[in-house]
């Protein structure tokens, strides 16, 4: 950096020099034709100049500090690699994270590189563009360190190998891959504040910190390593999501209601995505980091809660949907371990009953519920299994219509029955799993219709590959929907106790500290 | 539970993903495969863009050049975010201490009066002309279709960011911050930038993102890098200028190094079919006509008598560059 | 009632006498350790100041370095050459 002593324009003087002064009001192309997206949400802004840039980071800067990082960072994925650093973790149940994280939340990250590059041309403000190009490139950074962090897990346990194929495919998988569509389908500003400000500052810390944290826990430095680089950049992109909000609402009152919908939505649909993090956290994880409703008290309540009242003075509330939230924290976890569980011959990772230690962690962080409503019926899972009847479901579920997961929450307040809603829309019924999906769809339901539903899809026939023959007499429509998605069979899905990944890693385990070899499953 | 370090020799199940051994084989993929190779979706798309319900998503209908497979355009630099950033580390570094010795040998106030005042009115307003193609390679991101062309097109917008504010960073070394203002009061309204600003304005709306890769990466670069950071950096060594040379080397550097993935792209593009081949002719001709007439009054200004054997050296060198290419002028 | 603000850091070599000099700057903070993590809480603003750094590490000093081993914070951010404060609307 500038070490002359001549009159050395301060940070932000400089800063604006760097990139303040950069654009211009284009006359021979007019700033609407350039600027194509600007209004047509509604956002009215008088004055970009009124921006404050978040990190004034020049693109040197950048350069230097992001390498230094990557070195670091692919120096320790090296060194990983090389000392079979996979036989470290606590045991094989946990990859299965490693196995989510890859085809659920990487391919997410890829769609944010496309979409801040989007929003990085569209804005009139060249502030906020170059922050949000910024934020392109780090996605980038984030779906390639995550690839080649965990292609080392690939060549080892199943699962994760067609990760790319199998998020546009799989049931559950439309629900991270929805929201994203979802974001990156509407306008700058609302994709703005439902990934800047709602994903990344009010809800980023509930992604994160249990996938990192589980992998410290469970021996995946790996994993540790780069969740900790990643972060980093994660204070950049904090900061640009809390600036938009800030600039949007100082800029007109209008800008209000608008705003404090999309922050109503996308909290919703962001809490939907992290219910495969709540079960996450509480059951696949064999080292335990905290449950999810103790993430949900710090991160959310504590820390959403300073935002908030800080947010009040420009008259936002609370999303509304905390109420929520707040009755389903308790069960979250158990219900959807529970369906994944039954499902577990359609997913590419392995599901397992927890055993009687893990139990009693559960009881003793769900007090409320963990005992009266989960246990019975897991330890009647657990006896059938040991009896040689493990059951899976072989029926489709129903999807909600709007965050895509299978229909299971329970009514808010009673956990004996499951919450129905619907709408009629242009002829067709249309099925939500809550009061929030369902207002979400008919604020917009001519958005919500288009959905590609997994079930549906396969009802439809559309979920099977081209060389399948339905009129073949020994036909299986659910086998052909599984070589649809690519799952090997017997190797991607089906219990961890038996798989090839337990064996392998048992094998491979005795093999680091005895003499004989052995041959892998 | 302590695991013994030592090293044992376990054999893989997989070399590498699914989606790459389709391609490749399965055998070890580089960095740059695993991390480039089908990382884009093409199918199964959820809702329409509201802000182009004419496309998905990603759609390989935003540009008229066809092509069986997106992922045969590669970056001959093999660039995955790791490894650009630590190229560009390197060179950054070497800029910094470019920067360095000029200030602390006092180049700058040794410059003749001429020379400096010269090369501000060259470099400065071209910082807007940079931005420009930061804005419009951030488009080619956005709206270009698979992993293989749109992730070096993000590098390509940085760069060029990374460029305006070392133009800008000379202009604050040469002169006071009012020097800026003066250089955007002359590229809006003097003669010489105006060609120029039309042609990048009238980039702007285009709607085919590959013929913005043409307009912008092939053509405008094309002419303006060998004018401005070679036959002016030349000029103005000659008269004393050689300090200012120091300070753009990494100008010179970068086109020497992205010019090879901007060329083999259109190479890609044009091997592929007859269609795409006329598509790029027709491109070319049209860009080429409107650049050629933008940066004469540049190189009028920059190489006042030398311009026009300059410009023709140029023109010269583009078109034998395009027939390596596939394409004629 | 002042807002808590934080900040989260890498634990390592390069960071503890950053730590250090934050931890001095700010009496009113509090430093709670995770594995390879270390949150500093702060009711009220919270100052990184760049001279007070450089005096514990012995060398020029960018306040922008501070990237390399941040994981996380809140609170909005003011950031000049010479220092970063961290602070919730009051």
């Amino acid at each position: 950096m500038d070490t002359q002593v001549k009159k050395k324009p301060g940070l932000k003087e400089k800063y604006r020099h760097m990139t303040r002064g950069l654009d211009w009001q284009t006359s021979y192309q007019s700033m609407d034709k350039v600027f194509p997206f600007a209004e047509f949400e509604g956002i009215k802004i008088h004055d970009w100049d009124k921006w404050e840039d978040p990190f004034r980071l020049t693109m040197d800067a950048y350069w230097k500090y992001q390498a230094e990082k990557e070195r670091k960072l692919y120096a320790i994925i090296d060194a990983f690699v090389q000392n079979n650093g996979h036989l470290k973790v606590t045991d094989a149940r946990y990859i299965n994270t490693l196995k989510l994280f890859l085809t659920g939340v990487s391919p997410l990250e890829y769609m944010a590189h496309r979409g801040f590059a989007h929003v990085g041309r569209q804005f009139p403000g060249v502030g906020p563009r170059v922050a949000c190009q910024m934020q392109s490139l780090d996605e980038l950074r984030h779906v390639q360190t995550q690839i080649h962090t965990i292609s080392n897990y690939n060549k080892y346990y199943n699962g994760m190998h067609d990760f790319r194929h199998m998020h546009d495919r799989l049931w559950y998988l439309s629900v991270p891959k929805s929201f994203f569509d979802d974001a990156v389908t509407a306008g700058p500003f609302e994709f703005m504040v439902a990934i800047g400000f709602s994903f990344e500052y009010v809800l980023t810390n509930l992604l994160f910190v249990p996938f990192m944290s589980g992998a410290a826990f469970n021996g995946d430095m790996s994993t540790v390593t780069f969740g900790f680089s990643a972060q980093s950049d994660e204070a950049r992109h904090m900061t640009l999501g809390l600036e938009v909000i800030k600039f949007i609402l100082e800029q007109d009152p209008a800008n209000l209601p608008i705003v404090q919908k999309w922050i109503d939505k996308w909290t919703w649909r962001g809490v939907r995505v992290l219910t495969l993090v709540a079960m996450m956290m509480d059951y696949m994880l064999p080292k335990r980091v905290m449950s999810w409703k103790e993430a949900w008290e710090i991160y959310f309540e504590q820390n959403g809660g300073a935002l908030f009242k800080d947010l009040a003075r420009y008259g936002i509330t609370m999303p509304k949907c905390i109420e929520t939230i707040n009755k389903e924290k308790d069960h979250l976890s158990h219900q959807a371990w529970a369906v994944f569980y039954n499902y577990g011959g359609a997913a590419a990772f392995h599901t397992w009953m927890p055993d009687a230690e893990e139990m009693d962690w559960l009881s003793s962080k769900y007090p409320d519920t963990f005992d009266k409503y989960y246990r019975p019926r897991f330890e009647y899972w657990r006896e059938q299994e040991a009896k040689g009847n493990r059951f899976y479901n072989m029926t489709l579920p129903m999807l909600c219509q709007t965050c895509q997961i299978p229909m299971f929450f329970t009514v808010p307040g009673d956990p004996s029955k499951i919450a129905y809603h619907e709408s009629h829309y242009s002829g067709d019924k249309y099925h939500f799993c809550s009061e929030h999906c369902k207002e979400i769809f008919d604020d917009e339901p001519e958005k919500y219709v288009q959905a590609w539903l997994p079930v549906h899809q396969i009802f439809q026939g559309n979920c099977f590959k081209p060389d399948a023959d339905p009129t073949a007499a020994d036909f299986n429509p659910l086998a052909e929907v599984l070589r649809y998605y690519n799952i090997n069979f017997g190797h991607d899905n089906l219990d961890f106790n038996g798989s090839d990944d337990q064996k392998n890693f048992d094998l491979w385990r005795g093999m680091a500290t005895q003499n004989q070899t052995g041959e892998s499953a | 539970m302590q695991i013994d370090l030592r090293t044992v020799t376990i054999k893989p199940l997989r070399h590498t993903f699914s989606h790459v051994a389709r391609r490749l084989g399965d055998k070890p993929a580089s960095r740059y495969q695993e991390g480039t190779l089908d990382l884009q979706a093409d199918v199964n798309f959820h809702y329409r863009p509201l802000w182009d319900p004419e496309h998905e998503i990603f759609d390989a209908g935003r540009t008229a050049v066809v092509m069986a497979d997106w992922y045969a355009f590669k970056d001959p630099r093999q660039f995955y975010y790791g490894t650009y950033t630590m190229a560009r580390a390197k060179q950054q570094e070497a800029a910094e201490s470019a920067f360095d010795f000029v200030e602390d040998r006092g180049l700058i106030e040794m410059l003749p009066p001429d020379v400096r005042e010269l090369a501000l009115q060259v470099l400065l307003p071209l910082r807007h002309l940079e931005w420009g193609g930061n804005m419009n390679n951030s488009a080619i991101c956005a709206y270009g279709f698979g992993a293989a062309v749109t992730q070096p097109a993000m590098f390509h917008a940085m760069d060029h960011l990374g460029i305006a504010q070392y133009l800008t960073r000379i202009g604050l070394e040469l002169a006071d911050p009012a020097v800026l203002d003066q250089a955007k009061e002359a590229w809006m309204n003097d003669a010489v930038w105006q060609g120029l600003r039309r042609y990048i304005e009238n980039t702007f709306v285009l709607s085919d993102w590959f013929e913005l890769f043409v307009a912008q990466n092939l053509v405008l670069d094309g002419l303006i890098y060998p004018l401005v950071f070679e036959a002016f950096d030349k000029a103005l060594t000659r008269r004393g200028g050689g300090a200012i040379s120091m300070l753009t080397q990494f100008m010179r550097e970068w086109r020497n190094e992205s010019v090879k993935w901007v060329d083999a792209t259109i190479k890609t593009a044009a091997a592929e079919s007859p269609a795409n081949l006329a598509l790029l002719q027709g491109w070319v001709a049209n860009w080429r006509a409107q650049a050629y007439e933008a940066v004469k009054p540049l190189a009028e200004l920059a190489l006042g008598q030398e311009a026009g054997a300059a410009l023709d050296d140029i023109a010269t060198a583009f078109d034998r560059n395009l027939n390596k290419l596939g394409l004629s002028r | 009632m002042a807002s808590t603000v934080f900040l989260a850091l890498q634990a390592n070599e390069d960071t503890r006498l950053i730590i250090e000099a934050i931890m001095e700057d700010n009496p009113q903070a509090e430093l709670h350790e995770y594995p390879a993590m270390v949150k500093i809480d702060s009711a009220g603003p919270l100052t990184i100041r760049r001279v007070s750094v450089e005096e514990k590490i012995g060398r020029d000093w960018d306040l922008q370095e501070l990237h390399l081993n941040l994981i996380s914070l809140s609170g909005h951010i003011d950031e000049t050459e010479d220092e970063m404060i961290l602070a919730w609307a009051e």
